[in-house]
């Protein structure tokens, strides 16, 4: 997995609250058995309609969102399903970094394994976020800071381990398997 | 000792390596369940780094997502090419790692969480994990039990365990005694309503109260099954004398003295005298009504009779603009009731809905009447076990006659992979646990709601009130 220290770009907003990953991805999309290329399905189902036609107005098909690399969505971004599916969409498509005020719990560990930086904002930095597509920002884990082009800034959360994880691309795994020969005493202990 | 709630001496229990502030604690999982969905990648990560499963003994796989549920000439026959590519990548994943299979066809197939509690493997007090978020469901069981994604579920085969933050605890008590008709699913669906979709997160919640001790386990796995719909963690109803009577005697739960001894274990389960909780709700079971939704999430519903609320009378722009949304997606109006609206389709399955009980609920309202002319009525059990059950008891018989199709089990309708669909913009009363945008098929459009109203609803080809047609 690569370092992410920074992300820098225009935002895609979203708005919508409750946004679940069945729209991040529909279940039609979850046959294949690898992770890669799903981005071309991301918010598919919104994006396009009966016919597979773009639906105009859609931000995420704005010219202004191209090449933009932070999505910021509507509270309990990512509510539903646990499919891992829909971290690997929003990677693919361009995504390392998910904004709002509040992420599901599934999901947000999901993202933070895949290179996806989930950040949880105050509510009036998420109003400031929401009401400003496609202008500049920057989320900095360093810092722990977001700062928006108007100049406003504020600090987000995000666990210490999946941020030291995510500032040296890091494998939770990794860490797993060093931990081998404690789970195997805890395992003995209890099957004695 | 400080008074430790369900929850609390559950996770206690599994910690391998306590945390810290850097890291997460390891979590020890007794159980693994597995399905083709959200495995695949996790085994591929473990042959390119050369990983063995660490415990194929407490791993156990079905198929169930992705698989159909008619057989053609008394053979199941997979249409397309990468869904069979993904149920023939478990088989073999599960011959190479030496892990227990229930595949397609064989007997002791079924939902993934249908299939865990019918063979007596979720025990009480025990960490059960899947790459599904409805593992909830074994929470009933007084286990914890949740979903995880597809690195975890890469993690537990590696490791068996998973690093995890403690979560907090969310009381959900339910006073008073259920009236007639009214079943789990209401419940539960009233309890989202009332905390909404994003009211459990970062929680596990206890369910507890009168309400909830009289429920039997089929109808407690119910109630769990949907506690990540209002985005907890996990569920959990503390073990007593109705868990130890469902678990008694099946295949894998203890036997003899181990019984005796993991009972001893298990009766010091529940919360202590003064176990605090981080947060509490109370809702008084003896005013629930039947339910159903309206809307594109599971916290949107109301009491069968009552009015879909008028997005014009709803506090908060973002609230407004949200339900307009689900309503003109819906193709519903507000003010109105949905009682009588009529339905193109009726599902009766998915991990919610599709154990013994609820088909004998459904049968009770479909027993001597006929489907409505034009509404799709699809039975599905949950496993091979339930529908030779239902067999047995000639609940088939009445399905059929009725003119619904009597299928083989799996999630089917419930998540629409397998070809079973809702044509886009009809209306399904489904009993399953999602009513998201496009959830039954692309367009669809889902009323959550239990077996009983779902089968009132297949016979009366609209939105029909379970207590109107008595059984």
């Amino acid at each position: 997995m690569e370092a992410i220290r920074r992300v820098a770009s225009r935002i895609v907003v979203l708005p919508e609250r409750d946004i679940d990953t069945d729209q991040i991805i529909p279940a039609r999309y979850l046959k294949t058995t690898g992770s890669k290329g799903l981005g071309q399905w991301l918010f598919t189902d919104w994006r396009r309609d009966a016919n597979g036609r773009p639906r105009p107005g859609f931000p995420l098909d704005d010219p202004r969102a191209g090449g933009a690399s932070i999505l910021v969505a509507g509270s309990n971004f990512g509510c539903g399903s646990s499919r891992e599916h829909a971290p690997w969409a929003l990677f693919d498509a361009g995504f390392r970094a998910v904004v709002s005020s509040s992420i599901a719990d599934i999901f947000r560990a999901n993202a933070a394994k895949n290179g996806l930086v989930p950040v949880v904002v105050p509510v009036d930095l998420h109003e400031a976020m929401l009401a400003a597509p496609f202008s500049f920002a920057t989320v900095d884990l360093e810092s722990m800071t977001v700062a928006l082009e108007s100049g406003k800034t504020g600090s987000f959360s995000l666990d210490r381990f999946a941020r030291h994880c995510l500032m040296n691309g890091l494998d939770e795994l990794g860490f797993l398997i060093e931990q081998q020969p404690l789970i195997g005493a805890w395992e003995a202990a209890c099957e004695r | 000792m400080k008074p430790r709630t369900l929850f609390e001496k559950v996770w206690d229990a599994h910690v391998v390596r306590p945390e810290t502030d850097e890291a997460p604690a390891v979590l020890y999982a007794d159980l693994h369940l597995v399905h083709e969905v959200t495995s695949p990648q996790a085994f591929s990560m473990l042959r390119e780094k050369g990983l063995r499963v660490r415990r194929p003994d407490r791993t156990l796989a079905t198929m169930d997502h992705s698989i159909p549920t008619v057989r053609k000439n008394g053979r199941f026959e997979i249409s397309d090419d990468e869904g069979r590519t993904q149920l023939d990548a478990l088989a073999k994943n599960c011959a190479d790692f030496g892990i227990e299979l229930h595949a397609l066809g064989t007997e002791g197939q079924g939902i993934v969480h249908v299939i865990g509690p019918e063979m007596g493997a979720t025990h009480p007090g025990s960490t059960i994990v899947c790459g599904d978020s409805h593992t909830a469901t074994h929470g009933a069981f007084g286990a914890l039990a949740f979903g995880i994604g597809t690195s975890e579920v890469g993690h537990v085969l590696a490791t068996q365990c998973l690093l995890q933050r403690k979560p907090k605890t969310l009381e959900v008590r339910v006073d008073g005694w259920l009236k007639p008709y009214v079943s789990a699913k209401d419940v539960i669906l009233a309890v989202i309503s009332k905390i909404g979709v994003g009211g459990g997160s970062g929680h596990v919640i206890e369910f507890t109260g009168s309400a909830i001790r009289a429920l039997s386990m089929e109808a407690r796995m119910t109630v769990c099954n949907m506690a990540i719909e209002a985005g907890a963690r996990a569920g959990m109803i503390a073990p007593d004398g109705t868990t130890y009577d469902y678990l008694i005697g099946r295949p894998r739960a203890p036997k003899r003295e181990a019984w005796e001894h993991a009972l001893r274990g298990w009766l010091r389960l529940p919360s202590d005298e003064g176990a605090a909780y981080d947060k509490s709700v109370t809702i008084d079971g003896s005013a629930l009504e039947p339910m159903i939704t309206f809307g594109t999430n599971p916290g949107m519903s109301i009491p069968i009779r009552g009015e879909v609320p008028d997005p014009e009378r709803v506090e908060g722009e973002q609230a407004r603009a949200g339900l307009a949304k689900a309503l003109r997606y819906m193709g519903l109006q507000g003010g109105k009731k949905l009682l009588g609206h009529p339905v193109d389709v009726v599902f009766i399955g998915s991990c919610t809905n599709s154990r013994i009980e609820d088909l004998r609920a459904a049968a009770s309202v479909l027993r001597g009447r006929k489907v409505a002319a034009g509404v799709r009525t699809l039975v599905v059990p949950g496993s091979q076990q339930v529908k030779r059950e239902a067999e047995e008891e000639g609940l088939h018989h009445v399905f059929i006659e009725s003119g619904a199709e009597w299928r083989e089990p799996g999630c089917s309708m419930c998540i629409a992979m397998n070809g079973d669909i809702v044509a886009p913009g009809q209306i399904a009363v489904s009993t399953s646990n999602r009513n998201f945008e496009g959830r039954q098929g692309k367009g669809s459009r889902t009323l959550l709601a239990s077996p009983l109203t779902a089968a009132a609803a297949a016979v009366a080809g609209r939105v029909a009130d379970p207590r109107e047609l008595g059984s």
